[in-house]
């Protein structure tokens, strides 16, 4: 996956986009505060979920325990 | 014993002003959709092959534009048939033996779905490897140009340029661009489309040939 390394750990932007997502979130909103285009936020979000590190709901993201295990 | 056949992939060409066709691709960024690319221009763009001189020389010159792509809300994406691995070593190798970085994703076409969804593979130039083709597809997904050339011949970046600031500008104000346009020059009134309009456009104090052809500076 490009958001996880082989051993597990956060890649780069990973981390950019689940620090964006302390409080839940839009799209765009992470687009800006990471300062990343929106299509790597895009594919960035949907592995980010599919590994349950973010939660989607109502278009908002939001990092789950996981993913603040993981930040840390 | 019968043999099972594989019947071959249907070939298709998209079409101008209708949506471009969806996929999801491994590029060396990821997996991407062409769905992602929404709110954002995109040029879609593939190479017959890595490690190849014509197509480094391209990589290069796309970079080089990337700025000026970024700067009018347009996103870059390449595509050949070779794997990521080759993508990977391969733009790593630019930048290692000329100081250029790939700033874009390269879509790894292994299977030829997207090649041959945008009609890339042309099997007079080559049975295996993708034309240099361009699509120009704006934010709602529209495919709004097209360009393919042949393996022998590297691209114009200040075509493509000047094809995107072309769109943009008859989007912005619903004009169309004459021949050799470039921005600054005049653009060209849509022609009337009924005698009354005909009429009412040979006195509108346009700079005319006729009622069909006039011009006017953009504001």
């Amino acid at each position: 996956m490009a958001c996880i390394n082989p051993d597990g750990t956060l890649t780069p932007t990973a981390t950019l986009v689940l620090k964006t997502a302390h409080r839940p979130i839009t799209v765009e909103e992470i687009a800006q505060s990471a300062g990343l285009p929106l299509y790597q936020v895009r594919m960035s979000l949907r592995e980010l979920v599919a590994s349950g590190l973010l939660k989607e709901e109502n278009e908002t993201y939001f990092i789950t325990e996981k993913g603040k295990k993981l930040l840390h | 014993m019968s043999e099972e056949l594989i019947p071959p992939k249907s070939v298709t060409l998209p079409r101008l002003n209708e949506p471009a066709p969806e996929f999801e691709a491994v590029t060396t960024h990821g997996t991407v959709r062409l769905s992602d690319y929404r709110d954002s221009w995109l040029i879609l763009f593939s190479h017959p092959a890595d490690f190849t001189p014509v197509c480094t020389t391209e990589f290069i010159a796309f970079a080089e534009i990337y700025p000026e792509l970024q700067k009018r809300g347009v996103e870059l994406l390449g595509l050949s048939v070779d794997s990521v691995y080759s993508h990977i070593a391969w733009v790593r190798n630019i930048e290692e033996k000329t100081g250029v970085k790939i700033p874009f994703p390269v879509i790894a076409d292994l299977n030829k779905d997207v090649a041959t969804l945008y009609g890339m593979i042309q099997p007079g130039a080559s049975k295996t490897e993708a034309v240099r083709a361009v699509f120009v597809i704006d934010p709602k997904g529209i495919l709004r140009a097209m360009i393919y050339y042949p393996l022998t011949a590297g691209r114009n970046m200040q075509e493509i340029l000047r094809l995107v600031d072309s769109l943009q500008t008859s989007d912005k104000y619903q004009v169309a661009t004459p021949a050799n346009w470039k921005p600054g020059d005049k653009v060209i009134v849509p022609a009337p489309n009924t005698t009354e309009t005909a009429e009412q456009r040979v006195k509108a104090g346009y700079e005319c040939v006729d009622w069909y052809l006039c011009k006017k500076t953009l504001e």
